[in-house]
């Protein structure tokens, strides 16, 4: 807000002379109002993505017709499903049936208000901003369950239920591993976070301490999978067993609004983990952080929680849907020990040696094992393309017929 | 504590594995047809919607008792003696006028044949395979024309040859 009100000063002088309410009001407003906008207008860009990958990954087109290359496709689809009748079937709990889409819109939209999209371009930077982000984004499984619930059908109940097993099982992690990146600040605030990434890839937090942010890193984006309810992990509104799951009654604008909240919560659990992995918005190299007078912030988070939502589709279209009980496993078994094992290593790295008496991690242990793992997957790779050349010459040589294939 | 870090392992790299075929078939060509602009190449002799080419029908019928599933119906009259003699492309008299030549294409079963014991080629299947319509009767093809235009000559006819093959129908009506 401070910083939403030195803009408006500085571009309209005027405004310092009016009433302290209204200034208040105005300098809440307007980024209120960005964030919004940006909000409900990028699941249309996040949903023809998804189309558009999902069908090129299955050597398919995709949507073509609706404008060039179907580029108007969602916002027909959109169209479409704001007009269409909102059906409230009978024996619904009326007022929670529509509660729910709004509230697990309030967990999706909420989160926005601490992403940092530059130094001073951030709603509203608060001193407990990851811990509100966790919070705020808990909201939302209040909603499925009211949805569920509300919907007076026992598929809907029974994903209302395990949506409400699963993200209260994966916030464990999720929360450990957010722990980790705050140990080594010191702060909860965001801002904070990406400051102390400054200088460029290598501080980022993803290659600090290198075997174990990494693998923090992969811990942190399973869960947040999980957590937004996305594939692999979409057991919540498994179509072949829960028709839809907690959306099953659901029509119209209802559905839209629950459509909305999963593409932005995706979006915000991948500037999320940008924001605490991946630098947020530093650019990978200083050089790159401005483009003139043009600041290059926004323009560095949106790329990477954009590769990030990309990574995610990427999965949801190469993995199988998990059983229940593989989820559980995943949570508590494999994530809940990695991650609890994460916090006490680097706690104890961060306490300890690190910078105390002259030795640091990234400089004794990490460079070497980057170096080794590099080396490794390089040598991997090179002897696998050899290999598949040597072969492609062998059988265009011979002409036999080809061999078992494991995999292509 | 090995089995678990093997599982782990295994997890986190059969996914990796799987997330490179996919990422592979990301960027190859896709196999789908944009049907309505563009479409297969038919191979030859592919059988369609069926045609029959009005002004070259003598009426013998044959077609309709060759239809195993009686999708064709032919009415016909005896052509009255003075009208005038025409002919079919082929050579053959038209001796019949041959008032309606049905055929119900939901009812065909494109099997062909109705066109082998066609004596003048004109009941064919052509390569036309868009004939959807929203109203099933809209499949029932009425082919005869009131307004046809025949031949009135004989295209066979050799034109120095006396005139015994082909002007023998028409010289009997001719009286």
């Amino acid at each position: 807000m401070e910083a939403t009100y030195a803009i408006l000063v500085r571009w309209f002088p005027e405004v310092a002379g009016w009433p302290a309410w209204a200034i208040a009001v105005l300098s809440a407003a307007l980024p209120a109002l960005a964030c919004f906008t940006f909000v409900s207008l990028g699941p249309i860009v996040y949903v023809y993505a998804e189309r558009k990958i999902s069908a090129f990954m299955q050597d398919r087109l995709g949507p073509m017709r609706v404008g060039p290359y179907g580029v108007l496709q969602t916002i027909a689809d959109t169209i479409k499903l704001l007009f269409k009748e909102a059906v409230f079937p009978r024996g619904v709990d009326r007022k929670l049936f529509v509660v729910a889409p709004l509230l697990v819109n309030v967990g999706a939209f909420l989160p926005f208000v601490v992403i940092p999209w530059g130094a001073r371009l951030q709603p509203a930077d608060l001193n407990v901003g990851i811990f509100y982000v966790s919070a705020i984004s808990a909201i939302s499984t209040v909603g499925l369950i009211m949805a569920g619930w509300a919907s007076n059908n026992k598929y809907a109940l029974f994903g209302a239920m395990r949506s409400a097993a699963q993200i209260v099982s994966y916030e464990i992690p999720s929360l450990l591993i957010i722990l980790v990146p705050v140990m080594i600040v010191g702060s909860l605030s965001l801002q904070d976070l990406v400051l102390a990434q400054q200088g460029g890839l290598s501080r980022w937090f993803l290659f600090r301490y290198f075997p174990l942010m990494p693998v923090a890193f992969v811990c942190f984006f399973v869960a947040a999978l999980a957590e937004t309810n996305r594939a692999p992990f979409d057991i919540p509104e498994a179509e072949s067993e829960l028709v839809a799951g907690f959306h099953t009654e659901y029509s119209g604008f209802f559905f839209s609004l629950f459509f909305l909240a999963e593409y932005t919560e995706m979006f915000v659990v991948s500037a999320v983990a940008s924001v605490l992995f991946l630098g947020g918005y530093l650019a990978p190299h200083p050089w790159l952080q401005q483009l003139g007078p043009l600041p290059l912030g926004w323009f560095w988070l949106w790329f990477k929680a954009w590769a990030l939502v990309f990574v995610m589709m990427w999965l949801r279209w190469t993995v199988p849907r998990a059983r229940v009980d593989q989820l559980m496993y995943i949570a508590w078994k494999v994530l809940l020990p990695i991650s609890l094992g994460l916090v006490l290593v680097v706690g104890a790295l961060v306490l300890g040696p690190s910078t105390a008496n002259g030795f640091s991690w990234d400089r004794w242990v990490g460079w070497p094992l980057t170096l080794l793992v590099v080396g490794f997957l390089f040598t991997v790779m090179v002897r696998a393309l050899l290999w598949n050349r040597s072969r492609g010459r062998d059988l265009g040589a011979s002409g036999s017929p080809s061999p078992v294939q494991v995999w292509r | 504590m090995r089995e678990w870090l093997q599982n782990v392992w295994e997890g986190f790299f059969t996914v990796l594995v799987g997330m490179r075929i996919t990422w592979r078939h990301l960027f190859t060509k896709s196999v789908t047809l944009q049907y309505p602009s563009e479409k297969w190449p038919l191979p030859p002799r592919t059988r369609m919607r069926l045609f029959m080419k009005y002004e070259d029908c003598i009426g013998c019928g044959q077609c309709v008792r060759a239809c195993p599933v009686s999708c064709i119906s032919m009415e016909t009259e005896k052509r009255p003696s003075d009208a005038k003699p025409i002919w079919a492309s082929t050579g053959h008299a038209i001796k019949l006028d041959v008032t309606a030549f049905d055929i119900d294409m939901s009812l065909c079963c494109y099997c062909n044949l109705c066109v082998y014991p066609c004596p003048t080629f004109c009941i064919y299947m052509t390569p036309d395979y868009e004939f959807a319509t929203r109203d099933l009767t809209e499949h029932l093809y009425r082919f005869a024309k009131p307004d046809a235009v025949f031949l009135t000559e004989n295209p066979k006819k050799k034109p120095e040859a006396d005139p015994k093959p082909g002007a023998s129908p028409a010289g009997a009506s001719g009286t």
